[in-house]
């Protein structure tokens, strides 16, 4: 089973966000990027059919962000066979453009699955697994948490809402959007992280941007107004943790 | 959209944010309606105009991209098409917008035609919110469950029915071989008073152990957010939010939740929600009752400290 993962960068989910100047866009020249979780399960349910299956897992990285490089080494240490950087400079695409380039990448290559993110909290413009399939004219299942090989047919589980699932037997080569893996991405030492960075085997291609053909434009940004709704408890912890009892004493919990 | 014979919410929902867009832009409401042994559920649909049936065994269960195909020749020369953002509408709306080139818009909360085509979006987990227009005068619009009110698209007289033969040629490529339903395990969290419910904030799987202690004390039980579930640090059936459980207990007591749309859209019901988080935007706040800004861990051992000794 050989598959390809699409890795992106995205601004990290536990910082603060700010605006730019003409509330155009996040002030991202100071925001910190990480790997989109999404991504990381859809890494990992890589790494678990390797190593169920064998076959080789190559990583697609696509983002400028500094963090790029790191994310793509961490993948190699985890045991991905190669590792590809798409362009450089390349900021704020749509996912239209970010479906061409990899799909860009993915011709010539043979391979039985690509995974990738079932979503990303900035992905204005649909699902990017759905988006590469429909452009290599391949199946999709999207919000998957498990996947599984047998005799040239994948199996995959799909989740609902409510906890229900559904499997599902796709043809190859088939595009899966990842919801979750079946266990919680595994952690790498940072000495192979390292090893990964000296090896040095991290390739580059270069892409010029496409045309964004997405059709769709922000105006502006806002941060939703923050407690709106909540009345604001005042004070440090101990001042907060008389008020909560209270609270809970009122609500009628004993 | 069908679940398990039965039409989702988010079906009305859509509807009465159609109804909207049709209101102010003298169109129709047009609904399709896609599965097997389906027709009767169209009498539900009194709140569109027209309702196009396709009714065919090939659609008993949900299939990627024969849905997604269906609804693709289904949705004519319209100008404006919604579509759930939930699991099956995310593998609906892309790959409509893919083969008919419509601009696909996500995270929709509000559709707007005033001044062209557009929404108001929730980016990033809802920290952020976004008003976007698209080029050209038609888009698909993937709207967020919960957006508008399910009553607003029950109301209304009869639609008329129109029924289509299958329209696909293709082979599906994807078959359907069952759907399984959560197995129950030690706690229902549906039925509990009290949920301490834990977010990316508790950091580690070793610290839910001091929610548990204060969810102990209250009588109720630990919960938590999507993230803590994907990693498997709490059992499935404890997930609270739009692939979880929807619960409305007495106290919801959130440690480092940010609150993304989607869990809002399992508890925003709680009878008191009482929400702590680091961050002062985080979402959590514009629907909890009452908010602290503050580390959990140092709150965590006051709370525990003042309830023993009350």
């Amino acid at each position: 089973m050989d598959s390809v993962v699409l890795l992106r960068p995205v601004p990290d989910p536990v910082e603060e966000l700010e605006l730019n100047d003409d509330g155009s866009d996040l002030d991202r020249d100071y925001l910190g990027y990480v790997l989109n979780e999404f991504d990381d399960h859809a890494l990992e349910e890589a790494l678990l059919l390797k190593e169920a299956t064998g076959g080789t897992l190559t990583v697609l990285g696509l983002g400028s962000a500094d963090e790029m490089e790191q994310i793509l080494y961490t993948a190699l240490a985890k045991g991905a066979d190669e590792a590809i950087k798409l362009g450089d400079e390349l900021e704020h695409l749509s996912i239209s453009s970010q479906a061409e380039i990899f799909v860009s990448a993915l011709e010539g290559r043979s391979f039985d699955l690509v995974l990738t993110g079932v979503q990303a909290a900035d992905e204005l413009n649909g699902q990017l697994a759905v988006r590469v399939a429909a452009k290599l004219g391949i199946p999709h299942v999207s919000v998957v948490v498990g996947a599984s090989a047998d005799n040239g047919s994948v199996k995959v589980t799909k989740e609902f809402w409510g906890g229900i699932t559904a499997d599902y037997q796709i043809q190859t080569p088939a595009v899966l959007g990842i919801q979750a893996a079946r266990q919680a991405p595994r952690y790498v030492a940072v000495s192979l992280i390292r090893q990964a960075q000296q090896g040095g085997d991290l390739s580059e291609t270069d892409v010029d941007p496409p045309p964004d053909t997405s059709g769709v434009r922000v105006i502006s940004v806002r941060v939703p107004e923050a407690g709106e709704g909540a009345e604001m408890i005042e004070g440090d912890e101990e001042a907060a943790a008389t008020k909560i009892v209270e609270i809970i004493r009122s609500a009628g919990v004993k | 959209m069908i679940c398990q014979g039965e039409l989702t919410e988010t079906s009305f929902e859509l509807i009465a944010q159609a109804r909207s867009v049709a209101t102010q832009t003298g169109g129709r409401v047009v609904a399709g309606l896609v599965g097997s042994d389906i027709t009767a559920l169209a009498a539900e649909l009194g709140g569109a105009d027209r309702i196009v049936v396709v009714d065919d065994p090939a659609f008993e269960n949900f299939s990627p991209d024969g849905h997604a195909a269906v609804f693709g020749s289904l949705i004519g020369d319209s100008s404006v098409v919604l579509v759930p953002y939930t699991s099956m509408g995310m593998d609906v709306a892309s790959a409509i917008s893919a083969t008919s080139g419509m601009p696909l818009v996500s995270f929709c909360t509000a559709i707007s035609v005033d001044g062209g085509l557009g929404a108001t979006c929730q980016l990033y987990a809802g920290k952020i919110e976004a008003d976007v227009t698209v080029d050209g005068d038609r888009a698909i619009f993937a709207v967020l469950t919960g957006s508008a009110s399910a009553d607003g698209g029950r109301s209304g007289g009869a639609a008329e029915v129109e029924q289509v033969d299958n329209p696909l040629e293709m082979t599906l490529r994807s078959t359907c071989l069952g759907i399984a339903e959560p197995e129950g395990g030690d706690v229902d969290i549906t039925s509990e008073e009290v949920l301490v419910v834990v977010g990316r904030g508790i950091e580690s799987e070793d610290n839910i152990a001091e929610a548990q202690e204060l969810a102990d004390l209250l009588g109720g039980a630990v919960a938590g957010s999507r993230p803590i579930i994907d990693q498997g640090w709490l059992a499935k059936d404890r997930q609270v939010g739009k692939s979880g459980l929807t619960v409305k207990p007495k106290l919801y007591l959130t440690l480092g939740v940010s609150g993304a749309p989607e869990h809002i859209e399992g508890m925003k019901d709680a009878e008191t929600i009482i929400s702590v988080n680091t961050d002062p935007q985080a979402p959590i706040f514009g629907v909890a009752h009452y908010g602290w800004v503050g580390d959990i861990f140092d709150l965590l051992p006051e709370l525990v400290d003042k309830l023993e000794a009350d």
